[in-house]
């Protein structure tokens, strides 16, 4: 079978390591075209079918929602063009490559292990949300808003069987998977869409003239579930903002954008915004919302039933696939990123190490219940790496500075770049201990606490070199 | 001309997966119809969608 070739894996490998070494050259540009369709595509995914859901649950009001991902979304599609892409098709190189001139290779491995274990728990995520669609025809108990530890045996088992069959497939069949998910793209937005429309009348929607008052009264009515935190405009604004900041503050787009004929190409970025983290979030957020009124606002938390009850089979499927082709690339990477430590170490036998681990891990529903969380702190960890990026580009330079000091030094590990990552991720921990700013917004006075780290670091590094 | 016949059938397929939703809305279509429909929208599209799509 095709899906199980090894060639189809040598193959992909082959294509991962196009240009990873070299500037993208002019020829193999692409147009604005395609990055509309892979942004459109890589965001609307699994996560979506969690995270629409977990605003309702944090109570957060109609108006601010609506606001707060309209002008999160907009910042978000700003950071792409103006910082990401600018840069991206200045150096036309990968982030990791990038980074490896800039830290030297035991930065960049550094940073690829810590990336690698990230996606691990993103994976994990996404293979506990199929297993919520899976476990529908066996009567599944499903886990709740508050669980931490796996629920039964039943979920046990679902999961390790949806987890080895993501591992399986990401040892062998990418090229498949890849292709799979384009197909699966458009009808996903069109099931999300469809679902959410159609379970409007049930919500008491019967003209567009009554959506508001119920979206203020049953959807997003301001009151979080028992065990909830309230959010506000802010949480969602930043939410919006920063769920992708380790892909566009953090520079990891780069691998992406690089391809690009102009940096105004960032912008595409918007179709992702509005299809995935606007009308995605939206939709999913009403489904959830119909569960909780006709559940009593039970705790339960599983997007496969809700889902299924609202527009049967179509809507569990699309669960299965949305989480599944979010996981599958997601765990492939990962394991790619692990392999940077040896090079002969087979790809599918640490492919098979990673998902283990990420299997264990989806067992836990907290990683599900605590996605917004660790997708703030997934962005805010790999955050400095932006800013070193940011700043060695452009602030460097004008003070007289040396840019990818590691490459011109002849370094494996620059000290700067490493200080700037832990002294900024150590002061983001004490702001949020000390004085309780929130996962949420740390990340803004994270960013300009590297950048200015970095520059203070690469003075007196620098400096000690001469 | 064959792949163009193709994509319409597959577009109608696609379309099959939302237009009943707002029937539904419109109270012309009921749940029951539209998660059949919806159903087969997306069994065609699987079906036939990877035959023109590339990539």
């Amino acid at each position: 079978m095709a899906l199980f070739s090894r060639k189809s894996l040598v193959t992909k490998l082959d294509a991962v390591n196009e240009f990873e070494r070299e500037p993208v050259p002019e020829g193999k540009l692409k147009g604005w075209k395609s990055f509309v369709g892979t942004y459109a595509g890589e965001h609307t995914a699994g996560t979506e079918f969690v995270l629409g859901p977990l605003f309702v649950a944090h109570g957060v009001t109609a108006s601010d929602l609506l606001w707060g991902l309209l002008i999160g979304n907009f910042l978000a599609v700003l950071s792409w063009a103006y910082l990401t892409a600018k840069i991206s098709v200045k150096k036309r190189v990968t982030l990791y490559y990038q980074l490896e001139k800039i830290g030297g290779k035991n930065f960049a491995l550094g940073y690829n292990l810590v990336n690698a274990g990230l996606f691990c728990f993103l994976a994990g995520s996404m293979i506990a949300v199929s297993a919520t669609a899976v476990g529908i025809p066996f009567d599944l108990p499903m886990p709740t808003l508050n669980d931490i530890y796996p629920n039964s045996v039943g979920w046990v088992l679902t999961v390790m069987v949806v987890g080895a069959i993501t591992t399986v497939v990401a040892m062998f069949g990418f090229d498949q998977v890849a292709r799979f998910a384009n197909l699966a793209a458009p009808w996903m937005i069109m099931i999300f869409i469809a679902a959410a429309v159609a379970v409007l009348p049930e919500l008491g929607v019967t003209s567009l003239s009554d959506f508001w008052p119920v979206a203020e009264t049953k959807i997003w009515n301001g009151v979080p579930l028992e065990g909830q935190s309230k959010f506000t405009f802010w949480h969602i604004t930043f939410f919006a903002w920063f769920c992708n900041m380790a892909m566009h503050i953090g520079m990891a787009d780069m691998s992406l954008l690089r391809y690009a004929k102009k940096w105004q190409y960032g912008f595409a970025s918007s179709a992702g915004m509005i299809l995935g983290h606007y009308i995605a979030w939206v939709a999913s957020g009403i489904l959830y919302a119909l569960f909780l009124h006709q559940s009593a606002n039970s705790t339960e938390f599983a997007p496969g039933p809700v889902a299924y009850n609202a527009v049967g089979i179509a809507g569990a499927l699309c669960v299965i696939i949305a989480g599944w082709t979010t996981a599958n690339p997601t765990l492939y990477r990962a394991g790619l990123a692990v392999q940077a430590i040896n090079a002969k170490w087979k790809t599918w036998k640490v492919t098979l190490v990673v998902g283990l681990v990420t299997t264990v891990a989806a067992m836990f529903p907290a990683l599900v219940m605590k996605l917004l969380e660790f997708v703030a702190l997934y962005g805010l960890i790999l955050m400095p790496a932006g800013a070193v990026i940011f700043a060695d580009v452009y602030l460097l330079p004008k003070l007289g500075l040396q840019e990818e000091y590691a490459e011109r030094a002849g370094l494996r590990f620059n000290t700067a770049a490493a200080a700037t990552w832990v002294l900024t991720l150590l002061i983001c921990l004490w702001l949020n201990l000390s004085f309780g700013i929130e996962i949420f917004f740390v990340g803004l006075p994270g960013w300009f606490i590297a950048v200015v780290l970095y520059v203070v670091a690469s003075r007196l590094v620098q400096k000690r070199a001469v | 001309m064959k792949s163009s016949a193709l994509k319409f059938v597959s577009f109608l397929f696609l379309a099959m997966t939302i237009i009943p939703s707002f029937l539904v809305f419109a109270q012309i279509l009921n749940m029951n119809q539209n998660k059949t429909l919806m159903f087969i929208g997306t069994v065609g599209w699987f079906v036939t969608a990877p035959f023109w799509m590339k990539k």
